[in-house]
């Protein structure tokens, strides 16, 4: 039962992906060719919001629901993980028009390909895994 | 207010959603990245016998496979029932783009040309969705992170390896629209 809160969080998270249309292959080619202000507008409303919560919570030190300090892990310090590893990252959500989180949203909404999608997105995450040790960081 | 939300919703509305999701997990404990999942679903398919990145105990992140099954339900629940049957906009331009590209006009929010089942069975159309799985499934856990975990929750908190991340995300995306495309569509 204590995961109840994260399907429901999960549930409004397929519909807003869904209902935004965050989740189509033709808003992404929009946002790659600067031609629609949508994936702009819904992306920088988020983040405006999202710099403005972050700091209250860590202004205020609000508290979360069991009463514990709210944490912010940092990322790893570093550089050409984050260039490179994004930059392939982008080669894919335009070619496939999803990052992860709306490839399983459209399978929810009856796009059964992407199952396809996300197995090779799991292959990917797993060839990573293997060869880890031998990429710059 | 139940006809606003039948209707596609405005990017300010979306906006405003997708960082409530985003603090509701903070809320409850968590952080709010999908991609860890992908790590996840390698290890409950046993990659952590032969390598050590997915030798953890994937329970601790059942919390995070909770929220993709929330998200497949969300996805059928929007298009069965907060769905008003409006046809699908696409910028004019965009449609001149890729109607040049061969593709036909856009009738819903997937270009059958990609998403159809008919496509999938073709070898193009399934080099492109499993290549393009392939590189988001790489990258995201290479760069640590995916749309949530690094555009909207780290830049949220102001990490420049985020920041970095998302400069690596548009150079990706704007390579594969402008130099891939033409060569394979």
């Amino acid at each position: 039962m204590k995961f109840i809160k994260f399907l429901v969080v999960g549930v409004l998270f397929g519909i807003v992906m869904a209902k935004s249309q965050a989740l189509s292959w033709y808003r992404i080619q929009e946002m790659f060719r600067f031609q629609s202000f949508h994936m702009y507008g819904i992306i920088g409303t988020a983040v405006m919001l999202g710099v403005i919560g972050t700091a209250l919570i860590k202004f205020k030190k609000w508290k979360d629901y069991q009463g514990n300090p709210i944490q912010f892990v940092p990322k790893d310090k570093g550089f050409w993980r984050y260039l490179i590893g994004g930059t392939i990252f982008g080669l894919g959500w335009a070619l496939s028009g999803a990052c992860p989180g709306p490839m399983v949203v459209n399978i929810g909404y009856g796009y059964l390909s992407f199952i396809v999608v996300v197995f090779f997105a799991s292959v990917g995450t797993y060839l990573y895994g293997v060869f880890q040790s031998k990429l710059p960081h | 207010m139940l006809d606003f939300l039948m209707q596609p919703w405005p990017w300010w509305f979306s906006g405003i959603v997708i960082s409530t999701v985003m603090f509701l997990m903070l809320f409850f404990g968590k952080s709010f990245g999908f991609s860890s999942n992908l790590r996840t679903l390698c290890t409950i398919a046993g990659a952590g016998k032969r390598v050590k990145f997915f030798d953890f105990d994937w329970k601790t992140q059942s919390w995070n496979l909770v929220f993709l099954v929330g998200a497949i339900i969300g996805g059928y629940i929007a298009n069965n029932f907060l769905n008003d049957g409006a046809s699908f906009d696409l910028a004019s331009s965009t449609a001149k783009d890729l109607a040049k590209l061969g593709f036909g006009k856009a009738e819903e929010v997937q270009p059958s040309e990609l998403f159809s089942l008919e496509a999938l069975f073709t070898l193009k159309g399934f080099a492109v969705l499993s290549i393009g799985g392939l590189l988001v499934g790489f990258g995201s856990r290479y760069a640590g992170g995916c749309t949530s975990g690094h555009a909207i929750s780290g830049i949220s908190n102001l990490q420049l390896p985020s920041l970095i991340a998302v400069i690596g995300f548009f150079i990706g995306g704007l390579l594969m629209t402008h130099l891939v495309f033409p060569l394979i569509f």
